[in-house]
């Protein structure tokens, strides 16, 4: 079992914009390495070097922060896991936002990191909140499908299955796939393709 | 074991009673293992592709846990994301790309994956490779540690792109756990014009639907123009269904996918083959399916197509004018300015004659050698234009074999491209094949981000082969159809 992610607290990050994609989250000369160590400096580099110190990355209003709140189809793109592990790695526990590519929360749901989504009105309150107030402490209920800033308690969604997995700490899929123990090898014995006409050897 | 008749197995059973199913509950049906608590199914994975990018970190997670691979006989490996295109000699000049090399031959050795090696003359990009040597087949559940996995849809598998969690998944326990997608059929009625190809098919699907369209969809492409295309084409259309954010894209089997598999290395051969043909046959979607969504295109009205900005939803036909902010809706509007503003193009002007520095033939979408075959066709009639860099990256080296077989280098370094080693290339930046400052490249690849071909203020236009040619020929872009 992995570490059980029932609510998450702490500062917030505020990065509008929609289509933010994977390349931009980690630019791809850095997925040259073997591991994901020291990913974490190199996040939204490239977007970062181009604002000049005026990235929301880099405003001392949201420095340390736990949450990152952003747009629509965060993390389109490419499959890489180096974007969620770069923002892990940048401090980031969780991810608010109006919608999340589903390769991109799917890769965060596996590193334990959930990604709620709220309407968009919701998610305009609480991105003017942050704006206004960026110290204040913003509560992420993963339980009950919440965020809760100054402006109240907002009420977010993620799919129970994932919500499940968080609570409960089942995020590690590859424990729980095992215990399907020899049913995985009389599923593959059913197919014709293995069993029947196998020609890959 | 004995060989049983297709319909006899539990799978081909299944999919054989139900004329209501699509080819996605089939191949789903076959391949569950179990329904997990979280509501997923526990999806066992036919075929397991990997590279050197998004797979050093699942082995070392795979160590870590203290297990071994379950089925190394399911899983293929290959380099293609970093090698360098100018020569594939070792060691690569770049330490880093080296050590990753070296990683994916050690993890293979230890774990007894197969290899397809550079040394050998069997490496290419992972989803042109596993296609020509007939490893992709109709109804296996194909999985790989890259988005663009989806372009084995074009056999009718189904086929996802994965994070490197899940390549961990797969290599321990040879499953996924994965959301059952809805269906969207996609029909493309009609013909295509002369000079229009499945590239320009794609992109205007995705400008249709949008980049976050496809979400929580398969994307089964059909009608006569999907019916019409060759397998090449069709890997082409699927393997741009991630940009509309369809998760797997595919294109029922048949008798054009069962002749391209006839006599490939890895597909089944003779009296297997007959069985394997009935079994495809069963398993496309019934004439009774029920879809979740059906879209129709009439594929006449498509032309060339070519992207503007800086996403691959952001497209107009190649006679059209740039949209101007106050054309489009609303919430389109912020991306559009910061479009035309990153790619300092000027709305309501024609796309036509935009400048390029650089012209990109290659890539997974588009490094097949029909498409070389296509492109060289443009480049025949003229020279690359002053000041334009333009490159040639056969999609694997099978492809540069078979286009040398045909002349092809030849023709293409005449008229001043470069003739290049397969891999990945200048579709992103991992490796040598890069743009430099704020550079314009007519690119056949499929992803026109911000920084993507390597440098952060570069500019992508997507669009097909043919097209790029015509673009380095002229040093802008250009309709191809006028040079044809
Ligand atoms: S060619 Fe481009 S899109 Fe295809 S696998 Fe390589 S990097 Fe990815």
């Amino acid at each position: 079992m992995s570490a059980k992610r029932e609510r998450i607290t702490g500062r917030a990050c505020v990065l509008r914009g929609d289509d933010i994609d994977t390349d931009r989250i980690i630019p791809a000369r850095y997925l040259r390495a073997v591991t994901f160590e020291g990913l974490g400096e190199h996040a939204f580099e490239d977007d970062r070097r181009q604002a000049k110190g005026n990235h929301p990355l880099d405003d001392a209003r949201f420095a340390g922060a736990r949450i990152l709140v952003v747009g629509s189809n965060f993390g389109c793109g490419s499959s890489r896991e180096h974007a969620p592990q770069a923002l892990m790695r940048f401090g980031f526990e969780a991810f608010v936002g109006a919608s999340f590519a589903e390769i991109f929360a799917g890769n965060c749901t596996a590193l334990g990191l959930p990604c709620l989504t709220l309407a968009p009105q919701d998610l305009a309150r609480l991105m003017d909140c942050i704006d206004l107030d960026p110290a204040q402490e913003i509560a992420i209920d993963v339980t009950g499908r919440s965020v809760t800033c100054r402006a109240g308690t907002l009420r977010a969604s993620l799919p129970e299955g994932t919500r499940r997995q968080l609570v409960e700490g089942s995020w590690n899929n590859t424990a729980v796939l095992l215990e399907a123990g020899g049913a995985i090898e009389s599923t593959a014995d059913r197919l014709p393709y293995l069993r029947d006409f196998s020609a890959t050897s | 074991m004995s060989p049983l008749p297709p319909h006899e197995t539990a799978a081909g059973a299944a999919a054989k009673t139900r004329l209501d199913a699509t080819l996605l509950d089939a191949v789903w049906d076959a391949h569950t293992v179990r329904e997990l608590p979280n509501g997923d199914t526990q999806l066992y994975i036919g075929l397991h592709l990997i590279h050197e990018v998004t797979s050093p970190q699942a082995f070392a997670m795979l160590r870590d846990m203290g297990l071994r691979v379950r089925h190394p006989e399911r899983t293929f490996a290959t380099v293609d994301h970093i090698i360098p295109t100018e020569s594939q000699r070792r060691p690569f000049a770049d330490e880093l790309a080296e050590a990753m090399m070296k990683e994916l031959e050690r993890n293979c050795r230890e774990h007894d994956i197969r290899f397809f090696d550079p040394a050998h003359g069997e490496q290419g990009i992972v989803h042109v490779i596993a296609p020509e040597l007939g490893l992709t087949q109709p109804g296996m559940t194909i999985a790989c540690g890259d988005s663009h996995t989806s372009t084995h849809g074009a056999f009718g598998a189904v086929a996802f792109g994965i994070g490197t969690s899940q390549v961990r998944d797969v290599l321990a326990t040879q499953c996924l756990s994965l959301a059952r997608p809805k269906v969207r059929r996609i029909e493309i009625g009609g013909a295509l014009s002369p000079g229009v190809y499945a590239k320009d098919v794609i992109l205007h699907i995705i400008q249709r639907l949008g980049v976050k369209g496809g979400i929580g969809f398969a994307y089964e492409y059909a009608g006569p123009a999907i019916e019409a295309m060759s397998l090449e084409e069709r890997m082409t259309v699927c393997n741009m269904s991630i940009e509309g954010g369809a998760r797997c894209g595919y294109v029922n089997p048949d008798e054009a996918t069962f002749a391209y598999l006839r006599g490939r290395e890895r597909a089944p051969q003779g009296a297997a083959l007959e069985r394997a043909v009935t079994w495809w046959r069963s398993i496309a979607s019934g004439p009774k399916a029920r879809y979740a969504d059906r879209v129709s295109i009439d594929g006449a009205t498509i032309s060339p197509t070519v992207t503007f900005g800086i996403h691959p939803g952001q497209s107009l036909g190649v006679g059209a004018r740039i949209p101007r902010p106050e054309d489009v809706p609303d919430d389109e509007r912020a991306s559009l300015e910061e479009a035309l503003a990153y790619m300092d193009l000027r709305a309501g002007a024609p796309i036509e004659g935009t400048p390029i520095d650089v012209a990109f033939i290659g890539s997974c979408t588009n490094g097949r050698l029909s498409d070389l075959r296509e492109a060289a066709r443009i480049a025949a009639k003229g020279h690359v234009a002053h000041g334009v860099k333009a490159l040639v990256v056969p999609g694997s080296q099978a492809v540069a074999r078979a286009a040398q077989a045909e002349g092809l280098p030849e023709i293409f370094r005449a008229a001043g491209f470069e003739w290049r080693e397969a891999g990945c290339s200048m579709c992103l930046a991992m490796n040598p094949d890069r743009l430099t400052g704020r550079q314009m490249c007519a690119s056949s690849s499929n992803r026109n981000f911000k920084g993507r071909q390597g440098s952060p203020a570069g500019r992508t236009l997507l669009m097909s082969p043919v097209m790029v040619a015509a673009a380095a020929l002229e040093g802008r872009v250009t309709d191809a159809r006028e040079l044809l």
